[in-house]
């Protein structure tokens, strides 16, 4: 099947199997690395990506279903040199260590400070609660977040 | 945040030295950057996936590949048998059907004759995709007959039990060691046992008795395992893309294995996305990637999927446990004995020394100062995957520390004595040490009490009691719970300690450049621990380079000399002393240059960071960098030195390093529903020296996760008929942000004395310590039910059941 999709601002039409899972879609046809695979049964959200600037786990959909759809991925974040703040924020707080879960830990977590520029200590953790980080034991990552959200970019980032 | 002293910064911003610094990593890592196996594409490679066996024990009666092979984009199916007929010049065996296991064990790369576990590997497909590789797979018709399955490690010894290793012509399931011995002893029997007897005999004493059971789970790293092999037909040249927390040790395994000359593989662990031990062992997989290529004649990827790694790939602990200890009335410990029945799975898979077979769980005598200690561990073979190496286990100090903290509180339970106070009563004074313990093992340095009594100030211990007191009159419960554990890491002196011969010391290479910008070569290899900036610090610390300055390399046999890896947390007491030895090397050249460009004599100097000076001349003096460039230049030097700042080490340690802390977890049970919430974690670690604060507790974080979903969810288990209960993560559950608290850190810092800068290392204690605080939490919790022990994971049926009175035991193999 021919799809045509937007991913980080850019239009890509492609022919794949209509079984081929969204993943394996941007890992292996489109070679954005960046996005990992982590389990067979949607538990451990190191696939998630932005769907229509919602975060999807990337292996619970079907490249054909992101048809006509705008895609976000980690290598979507930064503005050219520029992180978002979100990945400063990760660096800052020692919020990664073998780095695998941080690309779907940091698009959900700016998504969450996209809907919700303050939130509390509780709301972060409910929000990463669908994807696993076995490293760094989360605290780090809730403050990755936050010091992200007591950094606004000074820039618009597109989506 | 950290007792580390002053140091200056660098013109980046960075301490020229120890500090808390960023993650020189972090900038690829945040942008998508990392470059893990899965994505490592050569031109032309090939995918692949195995066929498992769904069976825990059965014969293989017939395989028919041939409705695989005829599907388009198959390129080729390879099976046990056609494994058994390739050739190979090897110092191990004459065909590629079966390889080595770390232990002297031999365990099959695809299944011949038996399958052994569920998940065994039985063929192996090669494909265009990895999409038709799986469709393949479906088409593979094997025929087994399916034969009883040992499941039980109570019951494996039983005469009329199934041999599972006919292969090996057993005729029961023991385990016999490289050295001739089917169980594993230390300590002295005799003293102990009889130290014991007189406590049961004296009415001033008491001895208590638990079966305690540490089940088995798996590490999960994020990343599963997996590999890209291609082996150029022409030059004989292997290149192996590879998840390996070891890639030296596994590119002489696979010279051993393949038969292929050493000189012509390259072993290349790029980023690696988690290992905790599982990325230790050698996997079929890895092998069937090599012979894949060697047979196809391109490069081929192997790259398992999350069930084929909880299934078939190393487990950790399932160790069952009988402890006795004895004391007396006013809770001073008399003598501790320990039996362990220890399940190895189908195939030996461990990665101990050769000396320890049963890892260094010897040192299960703790933190505490008594005459008698005594173990033995008898392992047999199950119908399980192989393995027991794995999960930050420190070499099987995880499931000592979690016996004698566990049995210590059931001490205190059968005295009345407070937890806390029974410790402190028995903690090794800080005078004692260098302290042998009575199973042999020379701790290095400690305070214990120090860090015991700063961890009860950080979690304000009387008034937990007292606010447990107060909600236990209101039917509320809340627990407390200590854990005080001693790990012995850095392995070790290649006296005593190698692992299949080749002893466990590390090399590293220091090369300084004209302009003073260094390059450090290592063996071991990070899977997250932030090798290349901490390492850069060492060297920064003993030379004055800034950090940024410095650059690691690691993950590369080419490129790095040879070194046994990064497991056991040995990476800074082994390598990381190998880089304080090689930088002060580089000094000492240094000198001699510094010397010839001030004519003075080498006597004549001092260094101060980043210079050698005149001795009362502090202005007349040069620094490392311009010292650099000297000793490329035209600058006679004295005879016998040749110039350039380089050098080389290999560090073998004179003992391990002996790291410890104090940890309090606090939670809150609701009997009504078992529900356990950790409300707080407070951990006071002592690794000596911290090289870089912040990472150090990024480490102690993610074990104490560890800790927590351990002791509260995390099972591999097994029905009857050897159906794993524990193969995806829908089933095997880990702690997500919201079953970890905001943990509470503290340290103390008691420098080893034999470790060039002081640091122990400190990469799975907090794994080691924090099931122990967390059980002992729950326990303490519903002791007013007459629970003195339930076995892990502490799910809300097993807590909801023990405070029933019935008491959940985990595995069907303790009754």
């Amino acid at each position: 099947m021919q799809i045509t999709l937007t991913v980080n601002g850019t239009e890509y039409t492609r022919d794949v199997e209509p079984r081929m899972l969204l993943v394996h879609f941007i890992r292996d046809e489109l070679l954005l690395r960046g996005t990992h695979w982590g389990c067979d049964t949607s538990n451990c959200g190191t696939c998630t990506l932005w769907v229509d600037g919602e975060p999807v786990k990337s292996c619970t959909m079907l490249a054909v279903m992101a048809d006509g759809r705008a895609i976000r991925t980690v290598e979507g974040l930064a503005n050219g040199a520029e992180l978002d703040p979100i990945q400063q924020g990760f660096i800052e707080c020692h919020g990664l260590q073998c780095g695998f879960c941080t690309p779907g830990m940091m698009m959900t977590g700016r998504w969450l400070l996209d809907n919700n520029p303050n939130p509390s200590e509780g709301e972060i953790r409910e929000c990463i609660s669908g994807q696993i980080c076995r490293c760094t034991g989360y605290k780090n990552i809730v403050s990755a977040i936050q010091w992200a959200a007591e950094h606004p970019a000074t820039s618009e980032v597109t989506s | 945040m950290t007792a580390v002293e002053e140091v200056p910064l660098s013109p980046a911003g960075n301490p020229i030295g120890f500090g808390s610094m960023k993650r020189v990593e972090d900038a690829r890592f945040v942008r998508g950057q990392g470059n893990y196996v899965d994505d490592v594409n050569l031109p032309g490679m090939l995918h692949s996936a195995i066929l498992r066996s769904p069976h825990a024990h059965a014969r293989i009666v017939s395989i028919d590949k041939s409705a695989a092979e005829a599907l388009p984009g198959v390129v080729l199916v390879i099976t046990g048998e056609m494994l058994a007929g390739v050739p190979r010049p090897s110092l191990l065996g004459d065909n590629f059907a079966w390889m080595p296991t770390l232990s002297y064990d031999t365990q099959a790369v695809l299944a011949t004759d038996k399958v052994r576990f569920q998940g065994q590997e039985v063929a192996f497909v090669i494909a265009e995709s990895k999409y038709i590789a799986r469709d393949a797979l479906e088409l593979i018709d094997v025929e087994y007959d399916v034969l009883d399955a040992v499941m039980d490690a109570k019951k494996a010894m039983d005469p009329d039990a199934p041999v599972i290793r006919d292969d090996k012509g057993q005729t029961d399931n023991s385990i016999t060691d490289v050295h001739g011995n089917q169980s594993w002893e230390s300590g002295n029997a005799e003293a102990t046992a009889a130290a014991i007897a007189a406590a049961e005999a004296d009415p001033n004493c008491v001895v208590v008795t638990e079966q305690i059971l540490y089940p088995r789970v798996h590490p999960a790293p994020m990343e599963t395992c997996g590999s890209v092999a291609e082996l150029n037909p022409v030059t004989g040249q292997l290149t192996l893309y590879t998840t390996s927390q070891a890639p030296h040790a596994h590119r002489t395994v696979y010279a051993m294995v393949a038969g292929l000359p050493e000189q012509k593989i390259r072993v290349i662990s790029p980023d690696i996305g988690g290992g905790f031990g599982n990325k230790v062992g050698v996997y079929p997989g890895y092998v069937l990637s090599i012979v894949g290529s060697l047979l196809t004649g391109k490069p081929v990827k192997w790259m398992e999927d999350r069930s084929e790694n909880l299934m078939s790939t190393s487990f950790a602990r399932d160790y069952h446990m009988k402890a006795t200890i004895a004391a007396t009335k006013e809770g001073k410990i008399l003598a501790v004995d320990v039996d362990v029945l220890a399940d190895h799975g189908a195939f030996n898979g461990v990665a101990q020394p050769t000396n320890y077979p049963a890892g260094f769980f010897h040192i299960f005598s703790g933190s505490y100062d008594y005459p008698n200690a005594h173990c033995k561990v008898t392992p047999v073979y199950t119908n399980k995957a192989p393995g027991g190496v794995a999960y930050a286990c420190s070499f099987r100090i995880t499931e000592a520390a979690y016996v004698i903290e566990r049995v210590v509180d059931c001490l205190a339970a059968e005295l009345q004595m407070d937890p806390a106070e029974l410790r402190l009563k028995n903690l090794i004074a800080s005078d004692k040490f260098p302290y042998m313990s009575p199973t042999g093992w020379e701790y290095d340095s400690g305070e214990y009490e120090k860090t015991m009594r700063l961890a009860m100030e950080i979690a304000g211990y009387d008034e937990l009691r007292r606010e447990q007191a107060e909600k236990r009159a209101k039917g509320e419960y809340m627990g407390i719970g200590i854990s005080f554990f001693t790990e012995g890491v850095g392995a070790g002196p290649r006296k005593t300690m190698d692992i299949l011969g080749l002893g466990m010391a590390d090399g590293i290479e220091l090369r300084v450049h004209p302009t003073g910008k260094a390059v450090l070569r290592l063996s071991v290899q990070s899977q997250g621990q932030a090798h290349e900036t901490t390492f850069a610090q060492i060297v920064s610390h003993e030379l004055g380079i800034p950090p940024e300055d410095i650059d690691v390399v690691h993950g590369d046999t080419d490129q790095t000399p040879f070194g046994l890896g990064t497991y056991g947390s040995r990476s800074t007491p082994v390598s990381g002393a190998a880089a304080s030895v090689v930088a002060r090397k580089v000094r000492e050249r240094a000198k001699i240059v510094a010397a010839a460009a001030l004519e003075c004599s080498p006597d004549d100097l001092e260094w101060e960071l980043g210079r050698w000076y005149v001795k009362g001349d502090k202005e007349r003096g040069k620094t490392i960098q311009e010292i650099a460039l000297l000793s490329h230049s035209a600058l006679e030097l004295p005879e016998g030195i040749e110039g350039h700042l380089d050098a080389t080490a290999v560090y073998n340690p004179p003992n391990l390093t002996y790291p410890y802390g104090c940890y309090i977890c606090v939670v809150d049970v609701d009997v009504l529903t078992g529900q356990v919430k950790v409300r707080r974690f407070i951990a006071v670690d002592d690794c000596g020296v911290r090289i870089n604060p912040m990472i150090v507790e990024g480490q102690v974080h993610g074990g104490l996760a560890d800790g927590i979903g351990m002791a509260l969810m995390e099972l591999i288990a097994f029905d009857e008929d050897g159906n794993c209960l524990g193969g995806s993560f829908m089933d095997y559950l880990l702690p997500t942000a919201m079953e970890c608290p905001d943990y509470e850190l503290g340290e103390t810092v008691t420098p080893s004395p034999h470790h060039p800068i002081g640091a122990k290392g400190v990469g799975e204690s907090a794994t080691v310590g924090s099931p122990a605080a967390v059980v002992n939490a729950v326990i303490d919790a519903i002791s007013p039910f007459g629970v003195r022990h339930a076995d892990m994971p502490l799910t809300p049926a097993n807590v909801w059941r023990a405070v029933q009175g019935r008491p959940m035991r985990t595995d069907m193999a303790v009754e």
